[in-house]
């Protein structure tokens, strides 16, 4: 549009259009323009009379433009470089002799015979004079906690969702609603905080457990941070079911209860299955809580009494101190794969379920 | 008989649902009242402005205010750009149903899953042993000045991680500015970028300065990502350059709760770090309703 633009150079101060950025340097837009021309018309049009000073204005245009179009793709470049550059930090675990000579993935995924041990055992114990990689307590120990975590906070979060989209008045709603997103602005560390100088205290004597911090007590922990996530979601889910089916069913004579439990419940089904879905990719890599009331001692068991240590917490706590490259560094880094590939199969789960809710309930609404 | 059943029903579920929310509301309250009520007591003045002394036993949290504060600027400055831009070619120049457009949204919402502890690993192979020792190599012939955990790698691991925070809010902002203003505009004769840069921003800078504070907010409050990208348990000195190490409040709350020499000590010190935590994400996030609310309420005015 350089021709007008080049009219438009003086500020005309009775403009109607709404304030532009102040600090722009380009000039106002005219009040009144030429006709708007066919893009191929403006552009031989402009070539031929635009005197030189409007002339950079469409190079501007066009660096400005490329810059918006090659910036666009940085979430895209971030995801493929985060997966390249931890897997290649993982890479020797696949193809190095020297890594080899300390642990292989073998090593990793199947019992030990190690000195000492009566039976061939998974352990553990990457700092010891001969270091020991099983994965099996972490990766069992990450999925103890995050069952536990789901176990609390998905029947509190979906029942406070259909509490608040369903039974609540207004007014309860809106005290409900913004506590929930407080509890999703507590930073982790600080929920990890309370888990291991509060809650600990609390559950240990309350159940009598020997150790103070183990799987339950990060658990419970974790599950505050998966509320809000759980909640949001299947909120909106339940927020979305069509008028026209609650309509439906009341006429059909259902009573309320009917009519949430048979219809609107399974109408958002997807929705809450991609909130929980969301939910246990959060749980699995929440990092700071477990790390903080977890005990961290990588016991394989199922009791949620003993003290766990999860993958993330494995990595934040055992990387500062490793040799950059070494067998540790690299082990710990094909940990992060496994977390990387886990919650990106949960997202992607996630974002199968609403996008067939849409399609369901596309149809209707 | 029937219409016993019925109420029993309604009023079993509305019981046990109601249950959860209160139990919901519950542990938020126990959990701020715990914290506002062993840390309020200790957040003094000179708590605020003080460093720690003697092992952190007393003392101080300025160091750990300055580092966090040092750190969620330099992200802004970084994620701002790469989160509006993303934003404004998807819904203003990208073709809503394209491969490109859909892939793009895939990467934004993936890239919202990743865990936190991902980022510090991200952050470590790429910005320090990757983009930093090259910088190295370069400029400093091999000696470590930027190939270490530095301020600045941390800041940009962050930005990464709140991209998608940012991009989202913006979408919504600008998804929310009425097509009559383009269509205006357009009519006008001004170009696409014009329209942009002139109406549709200025529109939609509340929404945008939502998603900004939203990402301070979290970048305030994470800590798994800069465990190996930057952050230090205690320096001396407060940070003077980008490729010095720095204190961050979150970090604080975790090493006063897992390695204090002495528990007692350190728990008024640790009650008011979390407390200065908890505030200034609070805050954020409170400016951020706010600023959201009211850009709600002049665009419905707008549109009646």
């Amino acid at each position: 549009m350089a021709t007008m633009s080049e009219q438009s150079s003086k500020p005309q101060p009775g403009r109607v259009m709404p304030v532009g950025l102040a600090q722009s340097p380009r000039p106002t837009l005219p009040r009144l323009g030429p006709p708007p021309l066919q893009p191929t018309e403006r552009k031989g049009h402009g070539q031929a009379e635009r005197p030189r000073l409007a002339s950079r204005r469409p190079a501007l245009h066009a660096l400005a433009e490329a810059a918006i179009r090659v910036l666009a793709f940085s979430s895209i470049a971030a995801v493929i470089l985060i997966f390249v550059f931890i897997a290649k930090e993982a890479w020797p675990l696949f193809h190095d002799s020297a890594i080899w000579k300390e642990v292989t993935l073998a090593k990793m995924w199947f019992a030990q015979q190690w000195p000492g041990y009566d039976a061939p055992e998974h352990v553990w114990q990457p700092v010891s004079e001969i270091p020991k990689y099983a994965v099996w307590p972490l990766v069992v120990g990450t999925l103890k906690v995050s069952l536990i975590a789901m176990l609390v906070a998905v029947p509190l979060a979906v029942g406070a969702a259909v509490f608040v989209s369903q039974y609540a008045g207004r007014r309860l709603r809106e005290i409900i609603k913004p506590t929930v997103e407080l509890l999703a602005g507590v930073p982790s560390v600080v929920l990890g905080f309370f888990a291991l100088m509060v809650m600990a205290t609390w559950l240990q004597h309350a159940l009598g457990l020997d150790s103070r911090l183990n799987a339950l007590v990060a658990g419970v922990a974790l599950s505050f941070a998966i509320i809000p996530v759980v909640f949001t979601v299947s909120e909106e889910a339940f927020g979305a079911v069509p008028r026209s089916y609650v309509e439906a069913s009341t006429a059909l004579g259902a009573a309320r209860w009917q009519t949430i439990v048979r219809v609107v419940i399974p109408a958002a089904g997807p929705g809450v299955a991609a909130g929980i879905a969301l939910g246990l990719g959060r749980a699995v890599g929440e990092t700071m809580i477990v790390l903080m009331a977890s005990g961290n001692a990588a016991i394989l068991s199922a009791s949620p009494a003993d003290s766990v240590r999860t993958i993330s917490a494995t990595i934040a706590a055992e990387l500062a101190e490793v040799v950059f490259g070494g067998a540790h560094y690299t082990v710990l880094f094909f940990l992060g794969v496994l977390l990387f590939g886990f919650t990106l199969a949960t997202n992607l789960l996630g974002e199968f379920a609403i996008g067939r809710m849409r399609r369901r309930l596309g149809g209707v609404a | 008989m029937k219409r016993r059943s019925r109420r029993v029903g309604d009023l079993a579920l509305s019981l046990g649902t109601g249950l959860a929310a209160a139990l919901v509301l519950l542990i938020v309250v126990v959990i701020l009242g715990d914290v506002v009520y062993n840390g309020a007591p200790h957040m003094t003045l000179t708590f605020l402005t003080q460093a720690p002394r003697d092992g952190m036993t007393a003392g101080g949290i300025f160091p750990a205010i300055f580092g966090t504060v040092a750190l969620v600027v330099l992200m802004t400055l970084a994620v701002l750009p790469a989160g509006v831009a993303t934003a404004i070619y998807l819904s203003e120049y990208a073709n809503p149903g394209s491969r490109v457009t859909r892939l793009v949204r895939v990467a934004v919402n993936n890239l919202a899953g990743v865990p936190s502890i991902v980022f510090g690993l991200f952050g470590l192979g790429f910005f320090v042993q990757f983009v930093g020792a090259g910088i190295d190599r370069a400029l400093y012939g091999g000696q470590r000045v930027f190939g270490q955990p530095a301020l600045v790698w941390a800041a940009l691991t962050m930005a990464v991680l709140t991209l998608p925070v940012v991009i989202v809010a913006t979408e919504e902002a600008l998804a929310a500015v009425p097509r009559e203003l383009r269509l205006a505009s357009a009519a006008l004769g001004a170009s696409r970028l014009q329209t942009i840069v002139r109406v549709v921003l200025p529109q939609a800078l509340p929404g945008i300065l939502t998603g900004a504070i939203l990402a301070i907010s979290r970048g305030a409050g994470e800590v798994a990502p800069i465990l190996f990208t930057g952050v230090a348990y205690f320096l001396p000195k407060l940070p003077r350059s980008l490729h010095d190490q720095f204190m961050q409040l979150g970090y604080h709350v975790y090493v006063l709760s897992t390695q204090s020499p002495d528990v007692d000590a350190t728990r008024p010190i640790l009650y008011a770090t979390v407390l200065v935590l908890l505030l200034l994400t609070f805050a954020l996030n409170a400016t951020a309703v706010v600023v959201r609310s009211h850009m709600r309420r002049r665009f419905a005015g707008a549109s009646s």
